[in-house]
């Protein structure tokens, strides 16, 4: 009896709809953190302007679709030249700190992220822009007319993790990358060219988070604090996943958005986010080296 | 944090001055100097001198742990706002508004979340710790600042500023000489605790355990109880910091608990000069200085923190030690 009337209770129209959009949060969450945690993962640095790359590669993918009108344009520029920019940020202020303190690369990323976060504020303003969707179809879900293209986001993010994927088993410089992930010292003794593959694959969890920012434009306006919100959330990811670790990052994202996302039935969303904060801290207390990953022997 | 070894002890040179000597001397003479300060300065620059010290005092309890316990928080803007709003509450409930109260109050709010992210964030290590802290500092952010009918919400609150007052002896209204005044005897006062702290048997297994954590616990140290109380105690200073930036300023407001509050203060340190105490302050004095130049020369609108930000990494790269570390083993010693 107690039962059925709390089965009841439950909204499950609700439910299914946050279920959807738990998941589609959580595969642009999904890319953001691939890249957050392949960084981490190969020269252990934390990078804090990954939040403020994302948002850098909406701005980009808003001025892009604003001169051409072509959205896939958009998404592509933007990736190509925040990688581009990744790459010379990892050349400035990543490559003379390689040896020391890992600490100091967080204080670095953080130097970054501030004036990425205000170049962005002084070039275009405090006023939120909006990225149009490259197309606008609905489908009925319950009372919701939910459009396609949040489907085809996590569809697209999903094949793009897939892609990296591929690339980090089978092509050759995604060898590479496994190979400093692995020892540093060995992958160079063994004639890696250890300083590029750090440039490159800082380069790709770049572009890996601004093709998620034009991506998730449409469905938020484009704005210069976007980066905070989601940089914080990657960063939570990253840990419950198990730092350094793609599947478990990929499984933690999901996880994380769809708390957050059935929180949000009975909160209201800027609450929401301490169900992840609080998932955070518990995996932190018991289990520091993720959720998602084997137990370690 | 550091990359420089246990600061070993010089031998005592027997010519010219003791090393006691110069430190007190130097010490007398900047104190001086900021005593009289408020009188020579126009208006503005009084404030700006007080809240130098403010800033600098919030990076100077965190210089407790990054430069000597090596752990990099970045959850210290919490502390602070705690400590404004626990001023707040004080201010606000009881009538008339006690300066003591106030100063408690936000004493107690710092130092039970102190208590609180100690607890938690103590059992991890450095990444980790500073996630960690961020995202303590994150929680309270959310909870202020959606609990409106407690803390104002997004408006904070607002409160007159206490009268000066000791019972039965005097009472004052402040103004900007005397809050001056009153914010440099408090920075004073905890400078000088804090330097007794890192030179006591207490300070010297934080920096033990900054050097080498695995060591200090073979020795029999209880790392985490020491990480506890370390913890705890910069909290409490951060959050004297931000009972005192409530009395300049008369109101709390949540932007203070937001994490780019202690990025600040951790940018402070390491533009200082990191395990030095006073390198906070001065780093905070510089950090405001060009920040102020930049938006006169640039007008308001422009991105000060651009050039800032440049100068800060260019900073970590080429001058980990800060401005005061050619000084660092001196103020050591």
């Amino acid at each position: 009896m107690q039962l059925t009337a709390i089965l009841y209770g439950i909204p499950w129209d609700q439910v299914l709809i946050q279920t959807v959009n738990g998941i589609v949060t959580g595969m642009i969450l999904a890319l953001i953190a691939s890249g957050l945690t392949l960084i981490f993962g190969i020269m252990d640095v934390v990078n804090f302007a990954h939040g403020e790359l994302f948002m850098l590669g909406a701005y980009i993918g808003v001025v892009v679709l604003a001169t051409t009108g072509n959205f896939w344009l958009a998404l592509f520029i933007a990736t190509l030249v925040v990688a581009l920019l990744g790459a010379a940020i990892q050349i400035a202020t990543l490559r003379p700190l390689l040896g020391r303190d890992p600490l100091t690369t967080i204080l670095a990323t953080f130097g970054v992220s501030l004036i990425l976060q205000n170049y962005a504020l002084w070039q275009f303003g405090p006023v939120a822009r909006k990225i149009q969707e490259p197309f606008s179809g609905h489908f009925t879900l319950f009372y919701l007319e939910y459009p396609w293209y949040r489907l085809m986001i996590a569809g697209l993010s999903a094949a793009i993790i897939g892609g990296f994927w591929l690339f980090l088993k089978y092509g050759k410089f995604g060898i590479w990358i496994r190979a400093t992930t692995q020892d540093r010292v060995m992958a160079e003794a063994m004639g890696i060219p250890v300083p590029m593959v750090h440039t490159v694959a800082f380069a790709m969890g770049a572009g890996m988070a601004a093709a998620s920012g034009v991506l998730f434009g449409p469905l938020v306006g484009v704005n210069h604090t976007m980066g905070l919100d989601w940089v914080l959330k990657a960063f939570i990811v990253v840990v419950v996943g198990g730092m350094g670790n793609l599947g478990g990052s990929i499984a933690a994202a999901i996880f994380i958005s769809l708390l957050e996302a059935y929180a949000s039935i009975w909160v209201s969303p800027a609450q929401a986010v301490i169900v992840s904060f609080v998932v955070l801290i518990l995996t932190l207390l018991f289990r520091p080296t993720g959720l998602f990953v084997p137990t370690p022997k | 944090m550091t990359t420089t070894p246990l600061d070993k002890p010089m031998p005592v040179k027997k010519t010219g001055l003791s090393h006691n000597a110069i430190f007190w001397a130097g010490f007398c003479v900047v104190m001086a100097l900021l005593i009289v300060a408020p009188l020579v300065l126009p208006e503005f620059w009084r404030r700006f001198l007080t809240e130098v010290l403010i800033w600098g005092l919030l990076a100077m309890s965190s210089d407790l742990l990054i430069g000597y316990t090596g752990m990099i928080s970045f959850g210290h803007s919490a502390f602070f706002g705690l400590g404004m709003y626990g001023a707040a509450a004080a201010l606000l409930t009881f009538s008339p508004p006690n300066l003591w109260l106030a100063l408690a109050f936000g004493l107690i709010a710092s130092a039970v979340i102190a208590l609180f992210v100690a607890y938690f964030s103590t059992r991890l290590r450095d990444i980790y710790f500073a996630i960690t802290t961020l995202i303590f500092s994150q929680i309270f952010y959310v909870i202020i600042f959606t609990w409106t009918e407690v803390t104002g919400g997004e408006n904070g609150l607002n409160f007159r500023r206490p009268p000066l007052a000791i019972p039965g002896l005097f009472s004052m209204q402040f103004n900007s000489e005397t809050m001056h005044w009153f914010v440099l005897a408090v920075v004073t006062a905890s400078y000088l605790i804090l330097r007794r702290v890192t030179r006591s048997p207490f300070g010297m297994v934080l920096q033990s355990i900054r050097e080498n954590e695995p060591r200090t616990r073979a020795i029999g140290y209880p790392v985490e109880r020491y990480k506890i109380v370390a913890v705890m105690l910069s909290g409490l200073f951060a959050g004297l910091a931000g009972v005192l930036y409530a009395l300049q300023n008369r109101f709390a407001a949540p932007d203070f608990i937001f994490f780019l509050v202690s990025g600040e203060a951790v940018i402070f340190n390491v533009m200082g000069g990191i395990g030095t105490l006073v390198g906070p302050i001065v780093g905070a004095g510089f950090f405001l200085l060009m920040r102020e130049l930049l938006s006169r020369l640039f007008g308001d609108q422009f991105p000060y923190l651009i050039p800032l930000g440049v100068v800060f990494i260019v900073m970590i790269i080429f001058l980990p030690q800060g401005l005061l570390g050619f000084a660092r083993r001196w103020l050591n010693r």
